[in-house]
């Protein structure tokens, strides 16, 4: 052997966040008491101790060459002392221990284009999955979705004028990797997988296809006398999820790929129980480069309950107390058969009692 | 060869064998107020050396997918040495028109537990990443890791050898233990409700070949919020979801209390608070202190987060644990079942036993799920009771919204079954009166 002794991996798994981690929020560990939001974007923690850290959040595009990260950089080593953190939603915290350097530390980030918001009852940042740029999946982009919403929503980033926090979410199959959401768009499809039966034999492991269909509709066939899979297209229910294990069974259509807006996810427990998200709109196109029939209906439902709900109802919330009926009437928007759930379970979606919304 | 292309401005260009894409759409996305990936991909084509050729046709591919509405990547197999995944492949599919970035893998890498970083680190990491890739990088992915994205296959060794040199790990991909993430939690927050960096390194790190080696049925997920809030979303996106709660009284300020209704007015707190509380365990008093029925509260968490100065968890800290959560496929949404409902996690006994019970439902998912199946739907198949005896839980009403309507169940065991129940109460009680002496 002339070949080097290849490098083995040091199996260090998740890193000690100490060495990074501020020495104020360091030395308070465990120990901290209170917080207040002086303004949008900043957070003021008090420790029991009595030291206080002041938070400077700013949104970013999470997609970041390295010219804006050492941008970043720059700023935190002039405001901060180089501390950061980011948050589960890609926003960037600037950690001070001198307050006098928050409203400096906020014009520099306005200077430099970086949004401070983000906090309490405001629409944060997106949260973002791959899509075109780097997907083998994706029904659509996810970078250029969050940036088209993100500049029609820049406002509410900045303030926090919304009833309680509202947290969007983007995916580009129905996969769904964006999660839950208040509001939640999402790639749907709408045709049955395109078979190229030429390659289904040598790229697929047919029966591991066969059961990764939902509904049971592919069976393995042969196909010009080569052993490939075939789906019963009236039992298809177009999820995509024969497509990653078998990419010759292409879900995507140019035109057939489309969106649906979903409300009412939430994964906290304050109030009332996490719940998922409930369908609103299908069948919206996929237009890039700023897919405006989304924004339009995004725009139409975060009004109407910016407008009509109490202060601390979440989206799903504000629905149940004003009911459906109401909810698409503010909206403007057509209730359908398709709305009507039918997967397992769906009979516990069904009003069975007399409380009704006139 | 990169560093031939020249500075353009926005119109094809083109300088020696090299030709800028031209990208009309993608352009639109560089106006508006939010901060613009696309500036920031021009700007790694325009500037620097090493990536700029790579960069372009990255562009050239991501136009072409926004003119034809279709993604262009398919997958593959690369990895690093001693490892079986945490490399995501990419090959281009029209590699022929944009042969520079033929290959832009993306490695995940794991983050410090709760995000916190320093400049210093944040700059050795672009170090590396333009040395060694594209200079592209996700803070963070929905996984919760650090994505690198962008690289050939022969440099994909060459940067996890230099972001392991440093420290990071890659994280985890396919049917194995993925990467997880915890809330910034004791670092900076006063609800949390325990040590969320200790819980996610000590059990992360006890199973890191299930991640660095891909041999369960499918992926599983741990994730780690300090409160029910769960600003990690774990009830939902993970298989295994710990979080913070307390089982003694929350603290009541009474003081604090009523500077909050002075400020805000009776009305708004009875509308906002004392109305919202989910199991009406709240009541203003008529001189504006606060009575609360602790045994009625389920730490929602909604009032501690409005009056944040005034109310607190309490002393008796611990997690709960949901087992089960997951998206979509295959048989739709679930969200974790709430297994455990009170898991004392203060002392070092306390972690090491969570650990062995996270190694006992991990063992139990990589024996008995079926392939591609997530725990929750190995829960839903087998039932909950069969569960529970394979990972040794005993049953509690906390598991449920309500027991069974259905009467399709045998129950000639029934006394047996109550029996251990008043047993276990017995224990309780007795364990709760030495621990009062």
């Amino acid at each position: 052997m002339s070949e080097a002794q290849p490098r083995m991996p040091d199996e260090v798994g998740v890193p000690d966040p100490f060495p990074y981690m501020h020495p104020i929020m360091k030395a308070n560990y465990g120990n901290w008491d209170w917080h207040e939001r002086p303004r949008p974007g900043v957070l003021r923690h008090v420790a029991k101790s009595g030291d206080e850290i002041w938070t400077v959040r700013a949104g970013t595009q999470r997609q970041m060459d390295v010219g804006t990260i050492r941008k970043l950089c720059d700023i935190a080593d002039e405001f901060c002392d180089g501390h950061v953190r980011f948050t589960t939603r890609s926003n960037i915290e600037f950690l001070l221990a001198d307050q006098s350097r928050v409203e400096p530390l906020i014009a520099r980030l306005g200077e430099e284009g970086f949004p401070v918001g983000g906090t309490g009852n405001s629409v944060s940042m997106i949260s973002h999955t791959q899509g075109w740029l780097h997907c083998d999946i994706p029904g659509t982009d996810a970078s250029g979705v969050v940036k088209s919403m993100m500049d029609l929503l820049y406002d509410e980033f900045v303030k926090e004028e919304m009833p309680n926090r509202v947290r969007i979410t983007t995916s580009c199959c129905q996969i769904n990797c964006g999660g839950q959401g208040d509001i939640a768009i999402n790639v749907q499809y709408t045709k049955p997988p395109k078979i190229n039966h030429d390659l289904v034999a040598n790229v697929c492991e047919r029966p591991a296809v066969v059961a990764r269909c939902p509904v049971a509709a592919i069976r393995p066939a042969m196909v010009n006398g080569k052993p490939s899979l075939e789906v019963d297209e009236k039992k298809c229910i177009c999820c995509g999820a024969c497509y990653p294990p078998c990419p010759p069974m292409q879900i995507n259509g140019d035109d057939s790929t489309k969106i649906a807006v979903w409300v009412g996810g939430k994964h906290s427990n304050a109030r009332s129980k996490p719940t998922f998200h409930k369908l609103v709109v299908a069948n919206l196109p996929n237009n890039p480069p700023r897919w405006p029939e989304v924004s339009e209906i995004v725009r139409k439902i975060l009004y109407a309950y910016k407008d009509n709900a109490k202060d601390w109802e979440r989206i799903g919330e504000w629905i149940e107390r004003i009911g459906w009926p109401r909810f698409f009437e503010l909206t403007d928007l057509p209730f359908t058969k398709h709305h009507l759930d039918t997967w397992t379970g769906a009979r516990h979606n069904m009003n069975m009692s007399t409380h009704v919304h006139f | 060869m990169p560093n031939d292309i020249g500075p353009v401005s926005g119109d094809a260009a083109s300088e020696g064998d090299m030709k800028i894409h031209d990208t009309p759409l993608l352009d639109d996305l560089e106006s508006g107020p939010w901060p613009s990936f696309i500036t920031g991909l021009k700007a790694l084509r325009d500037e620097g050396d090493g990536n700029r050729a790579m960069i372009n046709d990255l562009l050239g591919q991501l136009e072409h997918s926004y003119e034809n509405r279709l993604g262009y990547w398919k997958g593959g197999t690369v990895s690093v040495f001693g490892y079986g995944g945490g490399v995501i492949p990419r090959f281009s599919e029209v590699a022929d028109k944009f042969p520079e970035s033929k290959e832009f893998h993306t490695l995940r890498v794991q983050p410090p537990a709760g995000y916190h970083y320093t400049s210093d680190l944040l700059r050795q990491m672009c170090d590396v990443w333009e040395e060694h890739g594209s200079g592209l990088i996700a803070f963070h992915g929905q996984s919760g890791d650090i994505m690198f994205q962008g690289t050939s296959t022969e440099n994909t060794q060459k940067a996890f050898d230099a972001l392991n040199e440093m420290g990071f790990d890659l994280g985890g991909a396919g049917p194995a233990l993925r990467t997880s993430m915890s809330c910034v939690g004791h670092a900076r927050c006063e609800m949390s409700c325990y040590d969320e960096v200790r819980a996610h390194r000590d059990i992360i790190n006890e199973f890191l070949d299930e991640m660095h080696r891909p041999a369960l049925p499918y992926k599983f997920k741990f994730k780690f919020s300090g409160c029910p809030n769960d600003c990690v979303n774990a009830i939902h996106r993970a298989d295994f979801a710990v979080i913070g709660t307390w089982r003694d009284d929350m603290k009541v300020n009474q003081d604090e209390v009523k500077a909050y209704v002075d400020k805000v007015g009776r009305k708004y707190v009875i509308d906002h608070v004392i109305a919202m509380c989910p199991t009406r365990a709240l009541s203003l008093n008529d001189d504006n202190t606060l009575e609360v029925d602790n045994k009625s509260c389920v730490r929602c968490m909604h009032c501690l987060n409005v009056m944040t100065k005034a109310l607190s968890p309490g002393d008796d800290k611990g997690v709960s644990i949901l087992i089960g959560g997951k998206r979509a496929l295959k048989v739709g949404d679930l969200m974790g079942i709430n297994i455990i409902p009170f898991f004392k996690l203060d002392s070092d006994e306390d972690f090491e036993a969570l650990t062995e019970f996270a190694e006992k439902v991990l063992d139990f998912f990589a024996e008995n799920a079926l392939e591609h199946e997530r725990v929750g739907e190995t829960i839903d198949r087998i039932g909950l009771p069969a569960f529970l005896e394979a990972i040794e839980v005993e049953p509690d009403p906390n598991m449920v919204k309500h027991p069974r309507t259905s009467c399709y169940v045998r129950t000639d065991d029934f006394d047996e079954e109550a029996e251990k129940w008043y047993e276990r109460k017995a224990q309780e009680k007795g364990a709760g009166a030495a621990a009062a002496e």
